[in-house]
């Protein structure tokens, strides 16, 4: 049986200066750079707040790695809108105390992390 | 028609288009999401959620080859695609165009909503209904099986974490904050006990800010009418206003929109009897006694 695809879940926290800009935006450059498919939603806790259902779905049945803040924080944001995620599987991953290379590193792990990062003229 | 929550934009790159150049695909994501738009990039080979329930309008890009869109297009239920060409355009070009892509699928404005609320931590949470005592705004309510839980979240005060402040469990985030653990970080001892003692801070006051608030505004406005001295009563009110501003951080002008002592008074007697209610629906629920503590 196929191992299920990973899926990768990104937050811009586009209303708030709490997650460091440099590290937001370099997380979202690489993961861009990195030929993998993700969502990217504006700010979490505007989908939490809102109660938006697209959260279960992206809650899934975990095999989802999350680049947001707290891990503490995101499990309840997504519990106040009604998901519990999943306890196996999902894998957060915060951008307000982690360097952007680990989270990139966390997400894509390493050949995808390293190609995201280069130079083009060095592919 | 049905209006979306959140504005919903793929990134088509797929069969029947040709790739992005990696920083335009980073330049239009950040574009789009600085807008507020959920994005989803969809890549071969790749698996994505896709941020929406399926409904409202989504807008799909692309630089699509002459064959054009490969996938779905036109509606589907609730659902509504509007698909876009994006070859040679500069990003402004591209944020215009999905602006009034999402106009032309009939999509509303999103309702608004303010990025600061509590959230609840319900493995620390013991439902003492503290919170539900303290907040004057009516965010907190309770759940039909007697469960605290946030209400009214647009009733929330911007930056004023006075709640968690309250908490004895620190049970309440508020995402952004500034500092842990409210802010969602681990909880430790350390700050348990300095929760605690910041929770002092009605102690201070004579053991019920509410009441202390109170007292003193009777106080101040009995020496006004004695001594006419607006100043004193004034500066009598700050003095108070300032040190619940210092303690638990509720800015300024929160305290300053607070409602008169008598409004006060019978928001707090409403919110303990709500409070006490829930306790005894959640105990008959369980079939014991209220364990927390009774409510201020």
């Amino acid at each position: 049986m196929s191992e299920p695809v990973q899926r990768i879940l990104y937050c811009h926290c586009a209303y708030a200066q709490v997650v460091p800009k440099d590290v937001k935006e370099e997380v979202l450059r690489r993961l861009a750079a990195s030929g993998v498919a993700f969502d990217a939603v504006a700010d979490l806790c505007e989908l939490s707040a809102k109660g938006d259902p697209s959260l279960a779905r992206l809650a899934g049945e975990g095999n989802v790695k999350i680049a947001a803040c707290y891990p503490r924080a995101v499990k309840w944001l997504f519990s106040a809108a009604g998901v519990t995620l999943p306890e196996q599987g999902v894998e957060i991953l915060n951008m307000r105390t982690e360097p952007a290379e680990q989270v990139v590193y966390a997400i894509l792990g390493q050949g995808f992390a390293m190609a995201a990062a280069a130079p083009k003229e060095a592919l | 028609m049905i209006a979306a929550d959140v504005l919903r934009v793929i990134l088509y790159e797929g069969e029947g288009s040709r790739a992005l150049e990696d920083d335009r695909r980073y330049e239009l994501m950040r574009g789009l999401l600085e807008k507020g738009y959920a994005v989803t990039s969809t890549r071969s080979g790749g698996q994505v959620s896709g941020v929406g329930d399926g409904r409202g309008t989504w807008v799909v890009l692309g630089q699509f080859d002459q064959q054009g869109f490969g996938g779905a297009q036109g509606a589907a239920g609730d659902l509504k695609l509007e698909v876009r060409d994006i070859d040679g355009m500069e990003t402004p070009a591209v944020l215009a165009a999905v602006e009034a892509a999402h106009s032309a699928g009939g999509a509303t404005k999103p309702a608004k909503w303010k990025p600061w609320f509590p959230v609840i931590d319900y493995n620390r949470c013991t439902n003492c209904m503290q919170c539900m005592s303290f907040c004057l705004f009516d965010v907190y309510g309770v759940s039909t099986e007697g469960k605290i839980k946030v209400q009214n979240q647009n009733n929330c005060k911007t930056d004023c974490p006075a709640c968690s402040r309250v908490c004895p469990e620190v049970a309440i985030l508020f995402p952004k904050y500034r500092f842990g653990p409210i802010n969602g970080d681990e909880v430790s001892m350390d700050d348990v006990r300095r929760e605690a003692m910041k929770v002092d801070i009605s102690a201070l006051l004579g053991g019920d800010i509410y009441a202390a608030l109170r007292d003193r505004s009777e106080k101040a406005k009995s020496r006004f009418s004695k001594e006419r001295d607006e100043d004193r009563a004034l500066k009598e009110r700050n003095r108070c206003l300032e040190k619940l501003q210092k303690g638990m951080e509720i800015p300024m002008e929160v305290l300053a929109s607070l409602p008169s002592p008598e409004q006060i008074q019978a928001k707090a007697i409403e919110a303990k009897a709500r409070a006490e209610a829930a306790l005894k629906l959640a105990a008959a629920r369980s079939g014991s006694s209220p364990e927390a503590p009774s409510p201020a």
